[in-house]
């Protein structure tokens, strides 16, 4: 599904601030695959995603996803195959537009769509929307008209990922989207993910800073540092392994400990 | 008394356009488009050169074709160029001005005797002694369903997306490129859509009647979102257009006042700034007062 050779980037390249922040990349994930990602702080987690959704052009290497070469493809582009949900609430949904507004916004970006520009939802795709919003369980399917800048930041990122998903993506990248929510909306977050993901057998990218989230949840487990994978563990190999496990291992892999009090903590 | 109301009214409406223009650049798209007085100048003129040629109808697709084509410029200029947004505005506004000025072939082109929507209409009975007011009523009319109907597509949501969240945009499938040069267009065609009417209305097209038009039309703008508020595209559409017409009532109130018309620029950028101002005033106000209590407080407490 999503097969990423060699890339590299260099940022500030020349100066003072040069920084490596990807150097020879290389990771296939196949279809269905749900990987979680781990790593230090700077180890390039977020610039994977970056590079995979177009926020900028790798210096070096190529990426595919479903056959499809996304190397020099615009941001805009590749978000029709590509869904995203950031740690901030507030990044994935318009705040003055409703709740339907930005679901017709994410349901009208489909293929299908994609040349009618002059194209509207109509009663049945709201009926439609309703019953998306149902299954989130948190009663927004009731408050359809109302501006999205109302809901909390729980509501807004449950909302996000209906967006990205309603249509289901070639791949999903979530980059730590449920840290900026208290540990019962995370948690709810996190269930919800996990069942969007499943029922649509979504391939599936998520940065997380929680060790015991990293083990459990999808089906391989990537750790990340100096901008490469240091860890790839999947398969029967996974199972059972704990978090000192992971920590000794990534000791291994990268030579060095996990320096970080966030997931040391968690 | 009754002529003063219809004439506000009528400038109400032949106005309006450029204060949906700006509805759709400042409020929704969060660009402040400086081409709007080039554009409606462009507007006129075009409107003007058409009516003398004899297709005072055609007049009006042709001058919101040319002002779209304005409006692509500074697009252009910003989306794919880097110029800063306001300064692109700028730059098409004043390269207009030459552009104007080739269109009319002169500074002031007069109308006098040519045939006009509104000639058309009186001489077709329509509407009887508010024909002009009727005409141009119901071509505000038209272009407010119209764009209220637009801001509702996959298109309009997209642009209304463009200007309240970019990075969402950034992360959806929106290309912001494509969307700010639509919207730009289509304010513009709006902005000389007015120019076209008003130059019919007035039987002469002026190359310097634009100026300062953005800061009236802003005027008009902020009155009505003041006055209406926010709430559906329906509501605030319709509040632009009436915060055009309270406009032109409080300026027809102002020249009725003996205040000379020259100084009716200085009362629109006062009503613009006093406006826009008066949030952040405000919250400065309440900040003072609350400080003020709060150290008055501490200072019965030692």
């Amino acid at each position: 599904m999503l097969e990423i050779k060699n890339i590299s980037k260099t940022f500030n390249p020349g100066t003072v601030n040069e920084k490596t922040a990807l150097s020879g990349l290389s990771l296939t994930l196949a279809d269905g695959d749900f990987a979680t990602i781990v790593g230090s702080n700077g180890a390039g987690k977020s610039t994977l995603f970056n590079a995979i959704a177009g926020d900028f052009y790798t210096d070096e290497g190529s990426i595919f996803l479903a056959g499809e070469d996304l190397t020099y493809l615009p941001a805009y582009r590749r978000s029709r195959r590509i869904g995203r949900l950031f740690q901030d609430p507030m990044r994935g949904t318009a705040p003055h537009m409703t709740i339907e507004e930005n679901l017709a916004l994410a349901y009208l970006r489909t293929a299908k769509h994609q040349k009618a520009f002059f194209s509207r939802v109509g009663k049945k795709d709201k009926d439609f929307f309703r019953d998306q919003l149902a299954k989130l369980d948190m009663g927004l399917e009731d408050r359809m008209r109302q501006p999205v800048g109302l809901l909390s930041g729980g509501q807004r990122q449950a909302l996000t990922l209906l967006m990205a998903t309603m249509v289901p993506p070639k791949l999903l990248l979530l980059d730590e989207h449920t840290a900026a929510l208290d540990p019962g909306t995370a948690d709810k977050v996190l269930k919800l993910t996990r069942e969007i993901v499943e029922e649509d057998g979504i391939t599936c990218l998520m940065i997380t800073h929680n060790m015991k989230n990293a083990l459990e949840l999808g089906n391989r487990t990537l750790m990340m540092d100096n901008g490469r994978i240091v860890l790839d563990i999947g398969g029967e190999e996974r199972k059972g392994l704990t978090v000192d496990d992971l920590l000794s291992r990534f000791r291994a892999g990268a030579g060095k400990a996990l320096d970080n009090d966030r997931i040391l903590l968690s | 008394m009754l002529t003063i109301i219809q004439t506000a009214l009528e400038a109400g409406f032949l106005y309006a356009p450029i204060a949906l223009a700006l509805f759709l650049s400042f409020s929704i798209l969060n660009i402040a488009d400086m081409t709007t007085d080039g554009a409606f100048v462009l507007g006129a003129s075009v409107s003007a050169v058409c009516c003398v040629a004899g297709h005072p109808i055609l007049a009006l697709p042709a001058a919101m074709l040319a002002t779209a084509a304005a409006g692509f410029i500074t697009a252009f200029l910003q989306t794919k160029l880097g110029v800063p947004s306001i300064l692109a505005g700028i730059v098409t506004n004043i390269g207009l001005y030459s552009i104007n000025l080739m269109v009319m072939g002169t500074s002031n082109l007069s109308l006098f005797q040519k045939a006009s929507i509104y000639t058309l209409a009186k001489d077709a009975g329509f509407g009887g002694s508010w024909y002009k007011l009727v005409v141009t009523a119901l071509l505000v009319l038209v272009v407010c369903v119209l764009l209220v109907l637009f801001l509702g597509t996959r298109l309009g949501l997209s642009i209304r997306a463009t200007g309240d969240n970019a990075d969402m945009v950034r992360a959806s499938s929106i290309n912001p490129t494509f969307t700010i040069t639509v919207g730009l267009c289509v304010a513009n065609a709006m902005t000389g859509l007015s120019g076209a009417m008003v130059a019919q209305y007035n039987t002469f097209s002026d190359i310097n009647s634009g100026t300062g038009m953005v800061v009236l039309a802003l005027a008009a703008l902020v009155i009505g979102e003041t006055l209406i508020g926010k709430g559906s595209m329906v509501r605030r559409v319709v509040g632009v257009i009436l915060g055009s017409i309270i406009y032109r009532f409080i300026y027809a109130a102002a020249l009725r006042a003996n205040v000379p018309s020259d100084y009716m620029k200085l009362v629109s950028a006062i009503i613009v700034g006093v406006a826009i101002a008066a949030p952040t005033v405000r919250r400065w106000a309440a900040f003072q007062a609350k400080k003020r209590k709060a150290l008055a407080a501490r200072k019965g407490e030692h």
